[in-house]
């Protein structure tokens, strides 16, 4: 992930952990808005992520003494957040629409519909506006259970164990939600992102 | 010889690296031959980078302060001899 060039992590988190608050500030400031990305991705609305990015960040302050860098800083906040986005998620239950319970896997095999090739880069067509603004809305498109998951893994690069642990689901269901989050991300990313003129093929 | 449906279910696996050697070599030698396999693996590793490679927007200006105030409350208190106990609740919404 893109990090601002000073931005060192490590010898932060040294100062925070000593007391030093604006050390802790500066972590603040370098992670709030992937921190709000994250806490909107699971509960899928603003002011809930509001309350959970405020949670994370004042537990993360009040518990920075049990951080103890076996993992990087922002893991272990990531990992804080999930826990306070589901705790949230827990309070309304009667929503359906964000359950993340395990579902019964039909086995089924993810369809493939879109095989055509990616113009070079995106940023050839698009702007950083426009690239941002597709993927935050295709994203969005994705069922909470994969959302999630694409989110923990492939964003905030948690491992699949971490992943797993964080959401209190399976190492399997973590690496068969993936697999399938990824692959229908692709199949919407590449009506933006495909040659112009290029005909879809068929597939098996 | 592996299936595209075997590649396909492999897929999750061979972009994580987590493959043994051999199965990965078979599943290589697949995409080698197979154009919509090939396809198929480019663009959903361009789909993981593209999503890594972008910085989310900023947050909302209000949304930034009530944190900066919440945060500033904790740091007096702890300051104060208040201690790092309960969370606070955000300053308004």
């Amino acid at each position: 992930m893109a990090e601002t060039p000073t931005f060192d992590e490590t010898s932060l988190v040294v100062r925070a952990k000593a007391g030093d608050d604006e050390a802790f500030s500066e972590l603040v400031n370098q992670y709030e808005r992937r921190i709000f990305r994250t806490a909107r991705n699971i509960t899928q609305n603003d002011e809930d992520a509001e309350d959970v990015l405020q949670e994370a960040f004042l537990k993360a302050y009040s518990n920075l003494d049990s951080f103890q860098g076996n993992s990087k800083f922002y893991t272990w906040l990531v990992r804080i957040t999930v826990n306070e986005a589901l705790m949230k998620l827990r309070k309304r239950k009667t929503d359906r629409s964000v359950s993340l319970d395990e579902k019964l896997d039909t086995g089924e095999d993810t369809v493939i519909r879109e095989i055509a090739v990616w113009d070079g880069t995106p940023e050839q067509r698009y702007s950083q506006e426009e690239i941002r603004g597709i993927l935050d809305r295709e994203i969005e498109t994705l069922e909470p259970i994969y959302r999630t998951v694409f989110q923990l893994r492939d964003i905030d690069e948690l491992s699949t164990e971490e992943t797993a642990d964080s959401l209190g689901i399976s190492i399997p269901a973590v690496k068969s939600r993936l697999l399938r989050a990824r692959l229908q991300l692709r199949e919407k990313l590449t009506r933006f992102f495909q040659r112009k003129g290029d005909d879809v093929l068929a597939y098996l | 010889m592996p299936t595209c449906k075997d590649f396909l279910r492999e897929l999750g696996d061979f972009l994580d690296d987590s493959l043994d050697s051999s199965t990965r070599q078979q599943l290589e030698k697949h995409v080698n031959d197979c154009p919509n396999c090939w396809v198929v693996l480019d663009t959903t590793k361009k789909t993981i980078q593209v999503y890594k490679g972008h910085e989310p927007q900023a947050i909302p200006a209000a949304i930034h302060s009530r944190l900066v105030d919440a945060l500033q409350k904790k740091m007096a208190a702890k300051k104060s001899g208040g201690g790092a106990g309960s969370v606070q609740p955000k300053s308004s919404s």
